[in-house]
């Protein structure tokens, strides 16, 4: 599965702005910030994938590496079934986070579909400690009415290992 | 299903264990009552004599032989608080190398992994074999009369086994064979490497999960195979395997069958059961999806044409959860996981997990597994992170009154027949920790 943007220095989208994907991807983030993670998981296509690679492997085989996250949409729905629980035993209380997008690239896919690469810094709170997640973000999305449906998100983190950010990754990126 | 429960379970375990009393154990009978203190959990003087008595003296898990299939293949990690590099020389033979210059000790290897001849110093160019051997050096005349190379290679372990693909090391010159070492827990080993019943063996796959707990590592070894807790701390994991159409009832009793917990010998451990979900090798549920159940079905066709129907159905159908005393962890459950972990405080731990297959899985099946793996496993699966947080609660009660209390352990201990939901398997780590732990080092 191709996702990569050419490394020209400069791409961008014919069809799409900046701006209406910028205002996309905010609105993705205050959805996580916010914990409304059902509006979330339906900002999915029925295809859609959420992928976070391993941290030692993060330009591994998608088909057939072990990553940290491999959710499909019925794995969405499990991960946001479990995190809306009270049950989520380390999800609760839930983590207070923030994110920070910037970086924002945008190519054009010859299927349609808008590729999208961004640069996202997570801060989350719980009440044992405060850690950062930093994060190298790809999406392909296509149009669905006056916004997207996500096709796919990549989130590479820049972590050599998750043990100096908190230990686990307990919330979606 | 039969021949999986060792000779130790014929005995009831009072009967079988004599009782002791010692700083750390109360290990009692009429009543019976099993009891450890606290302390162990945080005090720095524990710590660094199980880095002497338990870590130095051991064998240890290094790593798995599919790691590095070809000559000059190599990882660079942690084992027992030391760098190694896990390499294979030319012969294929397999090799174990401190990562720390015999020279003035910088790391000899600055890649977490690759293929080389040589481990080139960067500090003054020392060059070692992958047998560690100091091949050469820059300016070699400038060293004294009587300097030799061959008294300046790398350090090592004392002894290097493998046992059918997984490797450990030991750096006690007086610890015993390694299969003797292992005791009754080669049987499961052997059930594991047994499931890929042809072509390359058992596989780790790409992709390491490393995380780190803010708990003692003694904690995990009793967590990962503690059935008492599976209930209240998975519930999550259970109710969105429910909603996915598994048939589970979340009560221990029923949705755990055919239960128990034995002790292998040396400190090894294991519980059995059948558990409530699918496991790609090979036992389709629901959850898994009805497009995966042919991908399963045939995994188990190869298991009965590999070892025929009995051992077939042993290997399919019988979730174990071992520790190989003391920090190897190998799970046989909806994928199979080796775990393992090293404490660098009282308090926190460094962990380490992979994912064994069979090594000729195809693309289909790989991509059951990784849905049966991440579905409970791994630091952002729906299970795992629930455990770094019962046990980091359990560490900040320890730490708020350090050196007070004792932990109760004594769950089925006058069961003549204990299930994987009572704590045999612990009271087993801990009987062998402290017999250990009150040897001179
Ligand atoms: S420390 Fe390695 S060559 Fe000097
Ligand atoms: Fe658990």
């Amino acid at each position: 599965m191709s996702f990569r943007y050419a490394e020209e220095k400069k791409v961008s989208s014919e069809k799409f702005t900046r701006a209406e994907v910028e205002d996309f991807l905010y609105y993705e983030a205050q959805l996580l910030d916010a914990w409304k993670l059902e509006e979330w998981r339906d900002l999915f296509e029925e295809d859609g994938h959420y992928i976070v690679p391993s941290t030692d492997n993060p330009d591994g085989d998608l088909a057939m590496d072990l990553a940290l996250i491999d959710d499909d949409h019925e794995g969405l729905r499990g991960r946001v079934q479990r995190l809306m629980s009270t049950y989520a035993h380390i999800e609760n209380p839930r983590s207070r986070t923030r994110r920070i997008i910037s970086n924002v690239r945008l190519w054009d896919h010859d299927n349609g579909e808008l590729g999208v690469r961004c640069s996202v810094v997570v801060y989350r709170s719980r009440v044992p400690g405060t850690t950062s997640y930093v994060a190298d973000v790809h999406y392909r999305l296509r149009k669905q009415g006056d916004s997207f449906g996500i096709a796919f998100k990549h989130a590479m983190l820049d972590h050599h290992t998750l043990r100096d950010v908190g230990g686990v990754l307990s919330i979606i990126l | 299903m039969a021949g999986f429960a060792p000779e130790s379970s014929v005995t009831p375990e009072i009967q079988r264990i004599a009782p002791r009393e010692t700083q750390y154990l109360r290990d009692e009978r009429t009543p019976n009552r099993f009891l450890v203190h606290r302390k162990v959990f945080t005090d720095q003087q524990i710590f660094e004599a199980e880095r002497r008595k338990i870590f130095d003296k051991c064998w240890i898990y290094v790593g798995h032989e599919s790691e590095i299939p070809k000559p000059g293949d190599f990882v660079a990690r942690e084992v027992a608080g030391r760098p190694v590099l896990f390499t294979r020389n030319k012969d294929h033979e397999l090799r174990v190398l401190l990562n720390s210059c015999s020279h003035r000790g910088a790391e000899v290897c600055r890649e977490r992994r690759g293929n080389q001849k040589r481990f080139r110093c960067f500090y003054h160019s020392w060059a070692f074999s992958n047998d560690g051997d100091l091949i050469n050096m820059p300016d070699e005349g400038g060293f004294p009369e009587g300097f030799r190379k061959e008294d300046h290679g790398l350090a090592k372990p004392e002894q290097v086994d493998s046992y059918r693909g997984f490797v450990f090391a030991t750096f006690n010159p007086e610890q015993e064979p390694l299969e003797d070492y292992l005791a009754d827990a080669k049987y499961y080993l052997d059930l594991t490497a047994d499931q890929a019943p042809d072509g390359k063996g058992m596989s780790v796959t790409p992709g390491t999960h490393e995380y780190s707990m803010r708990s003692n590592w003694k904690l995990l070894a009793e967590n990962s195979s503690d059935g008492y807790h599976a209930i209240p701390v998975h519930k999550t994991y259970l109710d969105v395997q429910r909603s996915r159409g598994d048939d589970i009832a979340g009560s221990t009793e029923k949705d755990w069958k055919d239960s128990h917990a034995f002790d292998l010998g040396n400190g090894h451990t294991v519980t059995v059961k059948q558990a409530p979900w699918g496991r790609p090798v090979a036992r389709w549920t629901p959850s898994m999806g009805e497009d995966t159940k042919e991908t399963v079905e045939r995994s188990y066709q190869r298991l009965v044409e590999g070892h025929g129907e009995e051992r077939a159905e042993m290997i399919a159908n019988l979730d174990f959860n071992m520790l190989i005393f003391p920090n190897l962890v190998l799970n046989n459950i909806m994928a199979v996981i080796i775990r393992t972990f090293y404490p660098n405080q009282p308090g926190h731990m460094n962990v380490t997990a992979f994912s064994l297959a069979p090594g000729d899985e195809d693309e289909a099946s790989r991509r059951v597994r990784n849905e049966s793996f991440l579905s409970f496993l791994g630091p952002a699966g729906l299970a795992t992170p629930d455990d770094n947080e019962a046990l980091e609660s359990c560490q900040r009660g320890y730490e708020a009154r350090p050196g007070e209390g004792w932990s109760d352990v004594s769950r089925g201990m006058d069961k003549a027949h204990p299930a994987n939901w009572d704590e045999l398997q612990m009271r087993t780590f801990w009987r062998r920790w402290d017999t250990l732990m009150g040897e001179e080092a």
